[in-house]
């Protein structure tokens, strides 16, 4: 055995008191050597970030405790250090990043300062020196222009940056182990490939563990050595990361697995586990996962599990490892394909949307009397159709402006200039009541399902505000009955229609959702990022249902996302945006499968994908989207394209269609370039 | 004979008791409006404030309750006449404390006059001495007697108080036994064994010090002026019960008259931003940027210029005492919408982006059911909040207001007039406490309930409170 | 930056046209001067005379916005609006009803102010910062749940409580200070004394409490839990770290009084006879000296523009976030 850096036995945490008292951690054990990186894996409120600040003391308080357990660091029980013993732990041998860079860093003290802080505590490092080695971590981290970045302010950089800062912060005392919780999953994709290699690089230089907490499974398959997976405070199954991706043990995980879109699976409907996550305010009997289990039979309900394999090494919590144990009675479980195409489109290929050269300027104020200085460029000539039937995703990272494009579509921005004609009417030119009375048409479903509904109307009343805005469903009873009804077609049941919001989990609350927007009937649905906010389980059973209305109804979407490997399971075109512009579009096979412009590309590369083996080459972009307020000269992309040549810095690249419908804007592929 | 006196504040008061039941009523099948309120009641201290504040409440309640006595008919008279002195129902029960008025000071329990007269003694010398009381222990044969009196007529009333808190706990361990379908026994013993998830223990403890002290006043006060008398020897007991209903008035229709004005601008400037907004933004801040303090004193000032030239307005010397406390209300008012509109519009702001709203947008629901439908209640945490956070502040300011000479009319009693004319009386030698003292602690009573109440709904009603703890 | 002060100093003009417009409807169009004279005068019956002669000593006989009587741009000067509101603009006070001239009373008596009221801010602020880090620091524990109730006791107290108590005990009783009354130079702090420590400790429970739900909400930041896990000790972390934010909501409230300072307390400055603008005020209430109130009125309001003013530049000293933006 090499040496163990980290060992976890039995970790228990309690938050709050009496009956209401959670327990997000229940008897957590692992260990990590040296140099590794062990990836901790799991949905949100299984307890993963729990342990992690348990690792460190840091549970909230007042009301978090460390109730039992060990934690060892180098064979030194941490849990039994006076709290200023811990002080030379915290940052020295274990140093920790977080989620949200933008919450995590002082506000208004100076980034140099906030490292050379770290610095001061665990090297005694003050003045000149500390200041050295501040500009020396900085640069370690990829920041560039180090000089001038050491008395900024944490405002002043983008979220990537302050991820890298955060890093910084947690190398200055060079610890032996990076607790790194969720680094990346506030930033892009593109940015998040230069943080997680940033983190990857640091590693290899200095033989520092790591201890990576995600939920993505793409993000363990990229850097983890050993893998844990964690289910409602427990460790259910651990194993080395090639045996994981190989042949998931736990239940549990392979559902993981099977739930993850892509688009090998586009005309199979997603494998979801029903339900979600129990809460950890109870005392469980049997295994935790029994009731979303499609291999539980009674045994898993009335004894808990033990944990097969080997200690703080490899094994799993299920009884079906159980060797002397009892053969489940296993169901063979096919991939079920989607039902049929109800309503196939008879009248397929007409066009319902059509956008043309749509633009949304956000005026800049400045000055003493506020006079327009400039515009924010959010949107700057996108056009688009959409089919009846037909799903187009809108692809791009946060900023590009493709949230806006879905608003100024539906009306809710107004565009500055441009059309959008549906079904033949320009809803630009329309105002008021003639505008009110066609919004039954066009619908949108939001990101967040938790800031969506109001919270003091029940689901009936939410369903049924549509309804007699647009005084469809007839007279009272009829729209209740129908409420009723549109519960049950979204999966939910009729007598949900009494409850209040808070009440519903995430992802029934998006079906809620999905429920109000069908009851106007609309023919076109904006899809803003619906499944963003929720875990990858439940994200399968929301863009099932969308697939099996869409083929029902025969809606079209206009389906905004960031993440490609939705796109490859809903959409049937795909447009890229970059900088408030497309610059790309087409079929969504021959996007994903041959992208031209140089951003399709890297956007493609740096989604981390499970496909273990196949060491794809990432490209990596450099630096961040500019701002839409100054864009670049010429091709908005040339300062982080790889491929950049002098042309590009002149003039916006024309479309070019390089095959039948597929089209994209760039000089490797026009005439003139 | 009686005839009904409607005063303005009488009828605002009123109708802001009807609001409040209305809304209860409204809200009692609510689940999201009726949780918060279970959480405030879960908390011992805000029961025990709740029962004090009931005390107050009712107190107040009997005192607005208004007519005028049928003066005794003279010979040969037609119509009734009524007495100028409006009465409320509250003076009916304080009956005698009202009408037993001294020379001049005594202190609490006293027999005789605070000062020394000079009276002519029986021999024709002149003699300085305390002279006995006109009412104060005049029931008392030996004056020795007085100890053992007050004694026997306190154990008395704490026999009938314990009697009253009995008899109340059982009302409610009763309605309680129905509510939870269990026998009676049951339901008293959770009551009292602290075992129910509303602090009935606590509730009945201090229902029982309520009415320990209600017995005790109502015991005593027509045989000994208590709190003593002040300078014209009326009986400050009374003065500072009939202030509580000036304290109320002032708590809850000052924020009556200020809301609509705060919360709808607030909404509007905050939703529709643009001009609208820079106009009410404009409003506010000229408004705040007046020291509150001078501009009531100079929209008091003109109104007493008003009064005083326009004497044939009212009837009554209660009629213009009563619009000048109302009037008081509306300055106060006006002054203190500001905050509580700024704050709406900042939090009107934050919730137009929301996507809920966005999506009735999205419906084509029109801006004003927007407003009604989803900014409106979820601001109404932000007002009650607001509301009974005020309640405390304005009690305390109405004192100040008085002492600088622009609160409520002269002639109304209220603790700020009691402590104006009684601040001199620190000086005297020897000095008069009792006054100051009365006014102060049953000032502070109600302040520090408003204040704990409050607090407990702030906790139960702020989501950012709810997550810090 | 520089362009946004501007913006709002230019912003103070509608601003103080607005409280000119509100002093002066209140004052004169409520009531007519003929009016304030028959109040002033105060028999039952004053002659047209008596009333005719008080308005032109006062120089209220003029017409209030029109004086059609006057030539040329005297139509508009010789108001009473000219005359007794715009004439605010510039400073220009004018003489009280009682026949003195305001602005040299202000500028007598605005020091006196000054020397209760600067103390007290002072001292205060450093007394309810540190109470309150003294509580959040502690939080949860006993000491802090202790010190919210004394705080939450405190406010529930009403103001002229502490002075009138504080005046018996210490005065009357321990004769520790004079009862009332003031003395200009440096023996004038025998007598500041008192109400600063009145002062201060009246305002302990409401803002000690307010603060500490400031401290609470710094420290409950992700910021903290970063600096935390860097292994800084809890009071460096305090005053490193959550200090410095919780100052920025604390400023909110306390800059923008900093330049009414000068008006002094009404209450304290009665009560111990202190001759300050707020004992002026007070007088001039009682005594229904309308053009002293009026010029308070004004006064006050340019001082809390100047306060709001100050406050934006404050912002810009400690949040970096509106310096540089």
């Amino acid at each position: 055995m090499t040496q163990i850096l980290l060992k976890v036995d039995k970790l228990q945490v309690r938050i709050g008191e009496g009956a209401g008292a959670i327990r997000p951690v229940d008897g957590v054990s692992f260990s990590i050597r040296r140099g590794e990186t062990f990836a901790l894996l799991g949905e949100s409120g299984c307890g993963k970030s729990m342990t992690a600040l348990a690792l460190l003391r840091l549970l909230p308080r007042p009301g978090g405790e460390i109730t039992g357990g060990s934690v060892q660091l180098d064979g030194e029980e941490l849990l039994a250090l006076t709290e200023s013993g811990m002080r030379s732990v915290r940052g020295g041998r274990i140093a920790m990043i977080f989620q949200e860079p933008m919450t995590s860093l002082n506000p208004v003290m100076s980034i140099g300062r906030q490292i050379s802080e770290s610095l001061e505590q665990h090297k005694g490092l003050r003045g000149a020196a500390a200041r050295e080695q501040v500009l020396e971590l900085l640069r370690a981290v990829g920041i560039p222009d180090v000089e001038r970045r050491y008395g900024e302010y944490p405002h002043q950089l983008s979220g990537g940056m302050k991820q890298r800062v955060m890093i910084a912060i947690a190398l200055a005392g060079d610890p032996d182990l990076l607790i790194a919780d969720e680094p990346t999953t506030a930033l892009d994709v593109t940015i998040q490939a230069q943080v997680l290699d940033v983190i990857r690089d640091l590693q290899r230089q200095r033989g520092m563990a790591v201890l990576l907490i995600t939920h993505d499974l793409g993000v363990v398959a990229g850097m983890a050595d050993r893998v844990a997976v964690m289910y409602a405070g427990q460790i259910v199954e651990q194993a080395p990361r090639e045996q994981f991706f190989a042949a998931p043990q736990h239940p549990y995980s392979q559902k993981l697995f099977a739930a993850l879109p892509e688009s090998s699976k586009r005309d199979q409907r997603l494998t979801v586990i029903p339900g979600s996550v129990p809460p950890l305010n109870q005392a469980f009997t049997g295994c935790r996962f029994a009731d979303r289990c499609h291999a539980a039979w009674d045994r898993c309900r009335r004894e808990t599990p033990r944990w097969y394999g080997s200690d703080h090494e490899q094994g799993v919590l299920c009884h079906l490892a159980d060797p002397a144990g009892a053969t489940a009675p296993r169901a063979a479980e096919a991939p079920v394909s989607s039902p049929p195409h109800a309503a196939i489109q008879e009248r397929q290929g007409e066009q319902l949307l059509d956008v043309e050269d749509l633009k949304i300027w956000f005026p800049i104020h400045k000055g003493l009397f506020k006079r327009v200085v400039g515009h924010v460029r959010a949107v700057d000539g996108v056009s688009m159709s959409i089919p009846r039937g037909q799903a187009l995703a809108l692809v791009g990272e946060s900023g590009c402006g493709k949230t806006t494009v879905g608003k100024g579509i539906l009306q809710l921005l107004r565009p500055t200039a441009g059309s959008v004609r549906f079904q033949d009417v320009e809803l630009t030119q329309l105002k008021g009541e003639a505008l009110r009375r066609r919004r039954a048409d066009f619908q949108i479903i939001f990101q967040d399902p938790f800031s969506s509904m109001n919270p003091r109307m029940s689901v009936g009343d939410i369903i049924e505000e549509g309804m007699t805005a647009q005084r469809v469903g007839g007279n009272a009873a009829q729209r209740k009955e129908r409420i009723a009804g549109l519960l049950e077609q979204v999966g939910l049941r009729p007598e949900h229609a009494k409850r209040y919001p808070h009440e519903f989990s995430g992802g029934q609350r998006q079906r809620i959702c999905i429920a109000r927007t069908l009851a106007v009937n609309p023919k076109l649905i904006v899809c803003d990022e619906p499944t963003s906010a929720l875990d990858v389980s439940v994200q399968a059973q929301i863009l099932n249902l969308l697939q099996d209305l869409q083929r029902q109804l025969g809606l079209s979407y206009l389906f905004i996302t960031h993440d490609l490997s939705v796109v490859s399971y809903l959409a049937d075109r795909v447009a890229v945006m970059y900088l408030g512009r497309i610059v790309e579009e087409g079929d969504v096979r021959d996007v994903l499968d041959k992208p031209q412009h140089p951003y399709t590309q890297a956007l493609l590369s740096a989604v981390p994908t499970i496909e273990a083996g196949t060491e794809r080459k990432v490209i990596r972009l450099e630096g961040d989207m500019p701002s839409p307020s100054s864009p670049p000269s010429g091709c908005h992309f040339h300062p982080r394209c790889p491929h950049a040549m002098a042309v590009c810095k002149e003039a916006y690249p024309a479309v070019t269609e390089t095959s039948g419908g597929h089209t994209v804007r760039c000089y490797l592929y026009s005439d003139a370039g | 004979m009686r005839q009904m006196v409607l005063l303005w504040t009488d009828a605002l008061v009123f109708l802001l008791v009807a609001v409040v039941l209305l809304f209860a009523w409204y809200a009692r099948n609510k689940e999201h409006l009726r949780a918060p309120w279970r959480e405030v009641v879960r908390s011992r201290l805000a029961v025990s404030s709740l029962v004090v504040l009931a005390a107050y409440t009712v107190t107040g309640l009997l005192d607005s309750v208004h007519f005028r006595m049928a003066l005794p008919e003279a010979q040969g008279q037609q119509e009734v006449q009524y007495s100028g002195e409006v009465l409320s129902l509250l003076d009916e029960l304080l009956g005698p404390m009202r009408t037993q008025v001294e020379k001049t000071y005594s202190a609490p329990f006293a027999t005789h006059l605070y000062t020394r007269e000079t009276i002519t003694g029986p021999d024709g010398a002149p003699q300085r001495v305390y002279p006995r009381l006109q009412y104060g222990g005049a029931h008392l044969e030996d004056i020795g007697d007085r100890n053992r009196d007050i004694l026997l007529r306190s154990l008395n009333a704490v026999a009938q108080a314990l009697l009253a808190t009995a008899l109340i706990t059982l009302g409610f361990a009763v309605l309680l036994a129905r509510r939870w379908k269990k026998p009676l026994r049951v339901a008293l013993r959770a009551m009292l064994g602290g075992t129910s998830s509303v602090p009935w223990r606590t509730a009945v403890i201090t229902i029982a010090v309520v009415a320990l002290i209600i017995a005790l006043l109502a015991a005593l006060s027509p045989f000994y002026h208590v709190l003593g008398t002040d300078k014209v020897g009326q009986d400050v007991l009374y003065q500072t019960i009939k202030s509580i209903r000036t304290g109320l008035v002032i708590g809850t229709l000052t924020t009556l008259v200020m809301l609509p004005f705060a919360v709808f601008l607030g909404m509007m400037a905050g939703y529709f931003r643009g001009w609208v907004d820079d106009v009410i933004q404009y409003l506010y801040t000229t408004l705040n940027s007046i020291p509150g303090v001078l501009l009531i004193a100079a929209a008091v000032l003109m109104m007493e210029v008003y009064m005083s030239n326009h004497p044939e307005l009212f009837e009554t010397m209660a009629e213009r005492a009563d619009l000048r406390l109302l009037f008081l209300c509306l300055i106060l008012g006006i002054t203190s919408w500001t905050g509580l509109c700024r704050l709406l519009r900042g939090e009107t702001l934050k919730l137009r982006e929301l996507d809920y709203v966005e999506a009735a947008d999205a419906f084509g629901v029109s801006r004003l059911t927007i407003m009604l439908r989803h900014l409106l209640p979820n601001l109404l945490h932000l007002v009650l909040i607001a509301v009974v956070l005020d309640f405390s502040a304005l009690v305390l300011a109405e004192a100040v207001l008085s002492y600088v000479g622009v609160g409520v009319d002269p002639t109304t009693l209220s603790w700020g007039n009691m402590i104006n004319r009684a601040r001199l009386e620190m000086a005297r030698e020897p000095m008069v406490w009792w006054s100051l003292l009365a006014a102060f602690t049953f000032m502070f009573t109600l302040v520090l309930a408003a204040n704990l109440f409050s607090d407990a709904v702030r906790d139960a009603f702020d989501p950012r409170m709810r997550q810090q703890r | 930056m520089f362009a946004y002060l501007v913006r709002r100093v230019l912003y103070a003009i509608p601003i103080l046209i607005g409280v000119n417009l509100i002093t002066f409807f209140l004052f004169f169009v409520v009531n007519t001067p003929d009016d304030m004279a028959r109040m002033h005068l105060g028999m039952k019956r004053v002659t047209p005379e008596a009333i005719e002669k008080w308005k032109s000593e006062r120089g209220y006989d003029r017409p209030l916005l029109y004086n059609s009587a006057a030539q040329g741009g005297d139509k508009l000067v010789d108001t009473i609006f000219f005359e007794k509101s715009v004439r605010l603009f510039v400073f220009d006070f004018g003489s009280s009803d009682s026949g003195r001239d305001i602005s040299a009373d202000i500028g007598n008596r605005m020091w006196a102010s000054l020397a209760i009221a600067l103390p007290q801010f002072l001292i205060g602020l450093l007394v309810y910062v540190s109470f309150a880090m003294l509580l959040a620091f502690f939080r949860g524990s006993y000491l802090d749940v202790s010190g919210v109730v004394l705080c939450v006791i405190l406010m529930s107290i009403s103001g002229l409580f502490y002075i009138i108590a504080g005046q018996y005990v210490f005065s009357k009783l321990l004769h520790l200070f004079p009862i009332s009354g003031y003395e200009p130079g440096w023996l004038a702090w025998r007598f500041v004394m008192l109400p600063v420590v009145i002062g201060v400790f009246a305002g302990l429970g409401s803002s000690g409490r307010l603060y500490r739900t400031f401290f609470l909400e710094e420290i409950n930041r992700d910021y903290v839990r970063t600096a935390r896990a860097k292994g800084l000790p809890e009071l460096r972390l305090m005053f490193r770290h959550v200090l410095k934010n919780a100052m920025v909501p604390i400023l909110t409230g306390v800059v923008v009084v900093i330049p009414s300072l000068f008006m002094g307390s009404l209450i304290m400055e009665s009560f111990f006879g202190i001759p300050g603008l707020g004992s002026y005020t007070i007088e001039a209430i009682q005594n229904q000296d309308f053009a002293i109130v009026r010029a308070m009125v004004f006064l006050g309001s340019v001082l809390y523009i100047a306060g709001l003013l100050l406050t934006d530049l404050s912002y810009t000293l400690v949040d970096p976030r509106i310096r540089l933006s």
